[in-house]
């Protein structure tokens, strides 16, 4: 099961350059374990501990067909073949 | 050093003063590795506050997109203190996540909504590193089609 995964350009260290990876999982959580396989690393930079619980880190988006999946179950949002999926650092600041 | 023209410094200067004082945010994007910021896009600043600026997740994203289409970057990242200097906050720093962008900070703490000149510094962010960089701003974007237009 291929899912395509858009690089943003600070994380493609962890990607030989590349913009876009392949992966595969039924939940974000398992495509980002199965990257992490690929691409160490990477899973460190998506997710952090917070309070005993992974979570995605508050400054990552991550959006599963152009939804931000923070509304679409976050981790656990379901993945099918051929979704694509897109990592955006947020911009911001103080 | 950043190259940026006029009109592209003065509407990053009024966007500044238009929000004052909540922080204003936005990018300006050019080709890929041309380092030449042509593209003017003002941001809604999501957070509303006059101490932090964020993009809303739905409108980084179309922007994203739509600088992949046009095979474009962020060759600026922009945004305002209102209240302090135009000098990148721990927060820019631990946030920047664009290492090829100029990092614009204008400060609207002087003359706020007004008019009056402002603070506009531009620094390069990498790995938590601050390098200030010269700004040269240049007449226009293209004069000789300008001065055809202005021939009667």
């Amino acid at each position: 099961m291929a899912i395509e995964v858009r690089i943003p350009t600070i994380l493609r260290t962890y990607t030989d350059g590349a913009k876009a990876v392949e992966g595969a999982g039924g939940t974000l959580s398992a495509l980002i374990d199965d990257l992490e396989g690929n691409h160490p690393g990477l899973k460190e930079r998506l997710v952090e501990d917070r309070s005993g619980s992974i979570d995605l880190r508050r400054f990552v988006n991550v959006y599963i067909n152009d939804e931000d999946v923070r509304f679409i179950g976050g981790l656990e949002a379901e993945l099918s073949d051929g979704d694509q999926v897109v990592v955006l650092p947020a911009v911001a600041g103080g | 050093m950043l190259t940026i023209a006029q009109e592209i410094f003065d509407a990053i200067v009024a966007h500044a003063k238009r929000d004052h004082p909540d922080e204003a945010c936005g990018v300006v994007a050019g080709p890929e590795g041309s380092d030449r910021p042509e593209r003017f896009v003002p941001m809604v600043n999501a957070a509303g506050s006059p101490t932090f600026y964020e993009f809303d997740s739905t409108e980084l994203l179309h922007l994203y997109k739509d600088m992949d289409a046009r095979d474009e970057e962020p060759v600026v990242v922009y945004h305002s203190h209102t209240a302090t200097e135009a000098y990148p906050s721990r927060t820019d720093i631990g946030l920047a996540s664009e290492p090829n962008a100029h990092y614009v900070l204008v400060s609207t703490r002087a003359h706020g909504n007004s008019e009056g000149p402002v603070e506009f510094r531009s620094y390069r962010i990498t790995d938590g590193a601050v390098t200030e960089e010269k700004v040269t701003i240049v007449p226009l974007t293209n004069p000789q089609q300008t001065e055809e237009a202005s021939t009667p």
